[in-house]
């Protein structure tokens, strides 16, 4: 059957189709649907690992069991995965194990732009790049035979338009391959120094088995056109290609990102007078082809920096771009904001309102570091506020550690925010932890997690109780607040900051976009009290505006929290 | 050469542009042709500016939209026409709701909104049909279904029967919301 569907949405029907029975992931845009769709096959056990590194660990074990595995995570989280994903490649797999890493060029959801094809390379894992979401249904289950064939987990490579991008699928039925029965294997799975010695020489045979096939899959494609340009491409960079030049070119088009092929690139380059590559962040095709001592152009055209298109690809090759015509006049940004309702305003607002150093983390709470609030010092990674925030106190002292926080929401906590506290309890700064749980996953789209109480399909699931687990691991002051309720907010700060000895505060209030929290009646802005002073717009709440001299209120968007009416000293803000 | 329909479904996080794109690209889908829809999720979602691609003909290739390319912008908030004008073809439309929401520059008091936006446009070519969706909205029974108000009015540029169109939208949304969801529809193709 014909369909029109998500690239994330086409990798889970190819693990459907190719029999996956157990996948284990950690939401990350671009990558988080590729799970959601997986949930909804009942023929596959899915779930929310706390974070990646546990994710691809659950798919080696299944796969360890002879079982079809997956773990999905987006570019960063296979920093977090790479532990298991390097020794997994000596390892190899029981049934096929495939991992697939979503990549965020110009960084619409992400903090950094990294390109994760070197991990392909490093790992000596073979890695597939599907440019569609036909592909990515096909690559997702020729991923899994190679992972078998080869005895090697496999690397899928998706971007934020491949992932993100809809196009037509043809869809087949599931058919489970065989299962192997587990058999105990210590040579092969116990990587012991002198086990790991024997595997590694596997691993390296098993590549030049990879070039080898490289060099006659199907997926790594010669479309000859015109031999005055010959295109090297891959992902979404093909299709800005196609779209550019049609047969106006020749393209090989890689579906495999590692290992490349080398006769197969070495009789593409002698038949094309120019031959150019065309690839997004990295020279990784390109280095590859001078490596093998083929002339190519490509970053000396090409930026090494953000996405593509067909506009960048016609340009840089010398076709003429008719934009079209622009305002001749600045448009304010629209900068992402918190929602209106959203409890980390609150949160954030008090933390300006007593100059904190807000050592800060992943989530929607990074925004915070927006105007008009600006409460965040710093963002690196996910769990890095606390560990921060202990090597900040360490460095200043005293002076630091009366007015220093972490904020850290509770997924990111369970994902790696809890070593950093035992590091606290453990070497003893005076630190202040504050835990924004949200009772879910937020900025992914709302996922489950160890905090919340209900798996990936909405089931009962253990959960884990934040307070008890903070004093457990030896933080003995634990309080909880409504940072909707500025007052008790400011109160616990300061006492906390104030306090000596750890402390971790809890800011407890569920997602306001959340289906199970009712919207309260929208507030309104009476206009013979309201004398224009601004002070609710401090909180920077994209339901109030400024209009005619007075602060008005967007009906439509207002859920009623009444953060805002907090800071009205005129009472001008009342209920509709 | 490039004979391919570019339609750009602009706004505000939140706004719900993206179950606009889902309904075109079921439509267009059932209609026979090669589709793709490039979407945003994560953090820009956030009430930030949003864009989403919709491109269909005989064999599309790039998923997005570039300057110079679309036949038609979609605008769920004027300031967003504006923003993404030059992605218009020179004989490119714009379709946009006149509801003005204030980017966080404008309500922290750093600038102003823009003024006589349509004009502007228009002064520069751009054919606009410019509608207070909002309003046509609440009329049908809900602020939410701003999307199907413009959707209706995009529908008058297109020939494509009106059952199809309705099969789309019943695919699309659930169905305790279909009725206000078509006489959203119908008021924005009026």
């Amino acid at each position: 059957m014909k369909e029109l569907m998500l690239g994330n949405a086409a990798v889970a029907r190819g693990l459907y189709e190719a029999g996956c029975q157990v996948v284990s992931s950690y939401p990350g845009t671009p990558s988080t649907e590729i799970t959601e769709e997986c949930a909804k096959f009942d023929e596959i056990y899915c779930e929310w690992a706390p974070n990646e590194k546990v994710a691809v660990e659950v798919a080696f074990g299944a796969s360890l069991a002879g079982k079809r595995s997956f773990a999905a995570m987006k570019h960063v989280g296979l920093n977090v995965a790479a532990d298991p994903v390097f020794t997994m490649s000596y390892t190899g797999v029981g049934g096929g194990c495939v991992i697939a890493v979503a990549d965020d060029p110009a960084m619409h959801s992400s903090q950094n732009e990294q390109d994760s094809r070197h991990y392909a390379r490093a790992s000596k894992i073979p890695m597939l790049e599907p440019s569609d979401s036909a592909e990515s249904l096909e690559f997702t289950k020729l991923a899994m035979e190679l992972s078998e064939k080869y005895d090697t987990p496999v690397l899928l490579k998706m971007c934020t338009r491949v992932s993100h991008s809809q196009s037509v699928v043809e869809t087949s039925e599931r058919v489970v391959p065989e299962a192997q029965p587990y058999k105990k294997n210590i040579q092969k799975y116990v990587m012991l120094p002198g086990n790991a010695k024997k595997r590694h020489p596997v691993v390296e045979q098993r590549t030049l088995d990879l070039i080898e096939y490289a060099e006659t899959a199907d997926i790594n494609r010669v479309e000859m056109g015109d031999a005055s340009l010959g295109i090297i491409t891959s992902s979404t960079s093909y299709q800005y290609a196609k779209e550019v030049f049609g047969e106006k070119a020749s393209i090989l088009k890689l579906g495999m990102a590692w290992p490349m092929p080398v006769q197969k690139i070495k009789d593409f380059a002698s038949k094309v007078d120019r031959l150019v590559v065309i690839e997004e962040l990295d020279p990784f095709i390109e280095e590859h082809c001078e490596a093998l001592g083929i002339k190519v152009e490509g970053k000396d055209i090409f930026p090494m920096i953000g996405e593509f298109s067909q506009n960048l690809v016609a340009e840089k090759l010398g076709h003429q771009i008719d934009a079209g015509n622009k305002l001749d006049e600045e448009i304010p940004l629209r900068p992402p904001v918190m929602c209106p309702g959203c409890p980390h305003r609150g949160l954030f607002f008090t933390l300006k309102r007593n100059r904190c150093n807000v050592l800060g983390d992943i989530g929607c709470y990074t925004l915070g570091a927006a105007a008009p609030l600006n409460a965040m010092d710093s963002t690196l990674c996910m769990g890095a506020s606390i560990s921060g925030l202990h090597g900040f106190n360490k460095a200043l002292g005293e002076e630091a550690e009366k007015n220093s926080v972490a904020v850290i929401g509770d997924s990111t906590f369970m994902h790696s925010g809890m070593t950093g506290l035992a590091n606290i309890a453990y070497n003893q700064s005076n630190s202040t932890v504050i835990i924004l749980d949200n009772s879910i996953t937020g900025m992914t789209g709302h996922q489950h997690n160890p905090t919340t109480g209900y798996t990936i399909k909405g089931e009962p699931a253990g959960k884990i109780d934040l307070e008890a687990l903070c004093r457990a691991m030896g933080i003995n002051r634990v309080t909880v607040v409504d940072p909707y309720n500025l007052k008790e907010t400011n109160e616990a700060l300061k006492e906390e900051l104030a306090a000596e000895e750890p402390s971790v505060i809890i800011s407890r209030r569920p997602c306001v976009l959340l289906k199970s929290v009712k919207p309260q009646p929208p507030l309104n802005i009476n206009p013979t009290k309201c004398v224009g002073c601004k002070a609710c717009m401090n909180i920077g709440c994209p339901s109030i505006s400024f209009r005619k001299g007075q602060c008005v209120v967007d009906h439509t968007t207002c859920v009623g929290c009444g953060v805002c009416k907090q800071l009205c000293a005129y009472n001008a803000i009342e209920e509709a | 050469m490039n004979k391919t329909t570019n339609i750009m479904i602009v706004g505000v996080g939140g706004q719900g542009t993206l179950l606009a794109s889902k309904t075109l690209g079921k439509l267009l889908l059932s209609e026979g042709y090669d589709v793709k829809v490039s979407e945003v999720h994560g953090m820009s979602q956030r009430g930030g500016s949003v864009v989403t691609y919709v491109r269909f003909g005989e064999k599309v290739y790039s998923p997005i939209i570039d300057k110079g390319e679309a036949d038609y912008i979609v605008s769920f908030e004027k300031l967003e026409a504006a923003r993404w004008l030059e992605y218009l073809r020179p004989d490119g439309r714009i379709i946009t709701n006149l509801h003005e929401t204030d980017p966080m520059p404008v309500i922290t008091g750093a600038m102003e909104y823009p003024k006589d936006l349509v004009k502007k446009m228009e002064a520069l070519g751009a054919e606009i049909d410019a509608i207070d969706a909002l309003e046509l909205a609440e009329e049908a029974g809900s602020s939410k279904a701003v999307n199907l108000v413009l959707m209706g009015r995009l529908s008058k540029y297109f020939d494509i029967s009106e059952d199809a169109w309705m099969k789309a939208i019943e695919a699309c949304v659930p169905p305790k919301f279909l009725e206000l969801n078509k006489k959203a529809f119908a008021l924005g193709k009026k």
